[in-house]
């Protein structure tokens, strides 16, 4: 590449933005068509979405196409990758997953220059810090997401106990004791514990969990280290592993987040962990089990181990290949606002990115769990994605495979760890 | 004379001028394509081009020839393949029989024989996952009321390859057959009456007349049935990803292949990986081909 190139490179697109500058009022006005990769319907996030977005679209006359995104995480990222390879304008915003900004960093816009010090101030900083690759700001919080210990209020009183369980030594008691009780009461197919165990990302989340509350680490640590091979993680691994067919179905290890609700909201189980969107979902006034349960962190792995949640949550994006950046990014900074946030949480539980906005009574009055979750998202633990990158999905990719084969007995904890450490290794050569 | 050729000359010219713009769209959309993929294979690359692309000459091939998750994904695909169309070939051809003979409501038959074939796979699989969940799915629940199984303990089809690999393979030869028996028909409705005839007054019984006349006047719409079958199942992705996922012991190669492309976004040793593909297949084809002129003479 010769030096002209390079001025014309670092030049063009300065030029450009001026001109731009020139026109924007007008183009703004004009109204254009911007297109979004919005949340999928599992749940009611998508349908809320939708119809917020076209709160915008009518606020500010423009047109808005609103696309769901697959139901599956996966699924999601690689039609992301593959539009971004093509460098497609077709999609403006991108609702992308936080362990994506390494992945997306080279195909987005810088946001901060849409937003002040101050206003970034106002999120989370452990999730500003992790949209934020080499100084580019990447994407913003929308919703956070944590992990989180569903159980039946009513049914751990019937069974004699007070509180939820500490650990999950204590989970698979209760739930064994619960598990028994209600079959002999001729619910035959009443489970003790449903989780996500589907070999994709949803077990992964787990199996993070899993590990890090025994003391096992986060699989590579901050600096680059492979830490997974280590007894903690193995009997994080076993213990989950003892599960299956006790006080799980067997087939849990095909379920994805909406297979372990349906499951749980149907009245059939008496412990479950998922994300909060099911709160909601399991209060409506149609569901069996309203009023009848409640949420706590996580248990530990042992007396000795820590409470865990995966850190989730969904970010929003501009994608550099738009056309319309900044009318984009108008979009983003609405669905991202204090109002905004706050509606969303007030309508359908979805955890706000906005300190403050757990301290609001309204929210609170809402979601009475909101007022624990300031703690457990102190509590969160990332997923390896920054240390790996766009590399994520080959450690993610071992997690999930070899956490799936442990639960359908196909090989031992011991190998597993084995095997994921191999790919660590590999990536981070 | 010289008219002659020149008439021969413009015909050729004629000829030539009205299959380039065929020729030109083969070179576009297959051709450039399929040269691409080969060139990419020899590189390591990502698909988000966040690394610059290294030739590394046929690395990739070792590679994927070395992974056992590989061969894993070969052996589940030739597993499926044999049996998934060896099953469709069979019922096709026996309901391809019966909608031949005539009795009343034939056309409903043939009409609500293609329903599974109508669905789109991705919906159809699902439904079927949901039929087959261990607690609430259907086919426990009829089992449980025939006692087959105890209550206590329902199959979890899909946890496991060993239940989980007949069951998808169910799944196909249910959405699947119709396909089959459709081609099958066209086939068994070319066949001359006359020839059933002739049959009749050498004294021919139905068992004589299938395996003399019927069976090898079908043959050769058998095979191209066949082809296309096979080719479609070594091929076969959305039944299996929707079904049981990532599982591992159940890749097959086009899931393989997508997860290293796709996921993984390596570009390189993903397009090693198609081209591995392509040269399973095409020997498939060959072998297919030499059967049917074999046949044919």
């Amino acid at each position: 590449m010769n030096a002209s190139h390079l001025i014309g490179r670092c030049f063009a697109p300065k030029f450009l933005l001026a001109a731009l500058a020139v026109v924007l009022p007008v183009t703004l006005q004009a109204g254009v068509t911007i297109r979004i990769l919005g949340d999928s319907d599992v749940g009611a996030g998508g349908k809320w979405m939708r119809a917020v977005c076209q709160e915008w679209a009518k606020k500010t006359g423009n047109t808005l196409e609103y696309v769901n995104r697959p139901k599956d995480a996966s699924d999601t990222l690689r039609q992301c990758q593959q539009n971004w390879a093509a460098h497609s304008p077709d999609v403006d915003v991108y609702m992308i997953d936080v362990i994506w900004p390494g992945i997306a960093a080279p195909h987005a816009v810088d946001l901060k220059k849409y937003y002040t010090d101050a206003d970034l101030k106002q999120f989370f900083p452990r999730i500003v810090e992790n949209n934020t690759v080499k100084g580019k700001l990447v994407s913003i919080p929308y919703f956070t997401d944590a992990g989180l210990l569903y159980y039946r209020t009513d049914l751990l009183k019937k069974y004699g106990y007070s509180d939820p369980p500490k650990t999950w030594e204590e989970l698979a008691e209760m739930a064994k004791k619960i598990q028994d009780g209600e079959r002999k009461d001729g619910k035959n197919d009443f489970q003790g514990f449903v989780f996500e165990g589907t070999a994709s990302e949803s077990i992964t989340c787990n199996a993070v969990e899993w590990i890090y509350s025994f003391n096992g680490g986060s699989v590579i640590d901050p600096d680059g280290k492979v830490t997974i091979n280590n007894p903690n993680a193995v009997k994080a691994l076993d213990n989950a592993k003892s599960w299956i067919g006790t006080i799980s179905p067997k087939d849990v290890t095909t379920y994805g987040e909406d297979d372990a609700r349906n499951v749980w909201q149907q009245g059939n189980a008496a412990f479950m962990r998922n994300w909060p969107y099911a709160y909601s979902l399991g209060q409506a006034s149609d569901s069996p089990i309203a009023n009848k349960f409640d949420v706590s962190v996580l248990p530990k792995g042992g007396d000795s181990g820590k409470n865990a949640a995966a850190l989730g949550g969904w970010n929003l994006m501009v994608a550099s290949y738009s056309k319309n950046p900044d009318v984009a990014a108008d979009l983003v900074k609405f669905l991202a606002s204090p109002e905004i946030q706050k509606r969303h949480a007030v309508d359908i539980s979805l955890l706000p990115t906005r300190p403050e906005l757990y301290k609001d009574s309204e929210v609170i009055g809402k979601n009475p769990f909101f007022a624990k979750m300031l703690d457990v998202l102190n509590n969160a633990v990332s997923r390896p994605s920054t240390v790996t990158g766009s590399d994520y999905g080959q450690i993610s990719a071992a997690i999930y495979q070899n956490a799936n084969k442990v639960l359908n007995g196909g090989e031992s904890g011991q190998d597993a760890v084995v095997n994921i450490e191999r790919v660590g290794k590999q990536i981070l050569q | 004379m010289a008219k002659e050729i020149d008439l021969y000359a413009r015909q050729k010219r004629l000829a030539w001028f009205l299959v380039t713009p065929a020729v030109f769209i083969v070179l576009l959309i297959v051709a450039y394509p399929l040269i691409q993929v080969v060139y990419t294979s020899f590189f390591r690359a990502k698909l988000d081009g966040s690394v610059e692309p290294k030739f590394v000459g046929l690395d990739n091939y070792a590679n994927i020839l070395a992974d056992p998750d590989w061969w894993s994904a070969v052996r589940v695909t030739l597993l499926f393949t044999v049996f998934s169309v060896g099953i469709e070939a069979a019922l096709g051809l026996g309901v391809a029989l019966v909608a031949n003979s005539k009795f009343k409501g034939r056309t409903l038959l043939r009409v609500a024989v293609l329903v599974p074939w109508a669905i789109p796979t991705v919906v159809s699989s699902q439904i079927w996952r949901w039929m087959f969940n261990q607690i609430y799915g259907v086919v426990n629940v009829i089992m449980v009321s025939l006692h087959i199984v105890p209550e206590t303990d329902k199959i979890a089809w899909l946890a496991a390859p060993a239940t989980a690999l007949p069951v998808i393979i169910a799944v196909d030869v249910w959405k699947t057959t119709p396909f089959m028996s459709l081609l099958l028909l066209a086939g068994l409705q070319l066949i001359p009456k006359d020839l059933y005839e002739a049959a009749s007054i050498d004294g021919a019984g139905p068992l004589k007349k299938f395996f003399s006349v019927t069976f090898p006047l079908v043959l050769p719409t058998l095979l191209v049935a066949l082809i296309f079958r096979t080719l479609d199942a070594l091929r076969v992705f959305d039944i299996f990803y929707v079904m049981v996922q990532g599982q591992a012991g159940l890749q097959t190669m086009a899931v393989y292949n997508q997860i290293q492309l796709i996921l993984f976004g390596k570009s390189g040793y993903g397009s090693a990986v198609s081209v591995i593909i392509l040269l399973i297949i095409m020997t498939f084809v060959v072998l297919y081909t030499r059967l049917s002129k074999t046949s044919f003479e």
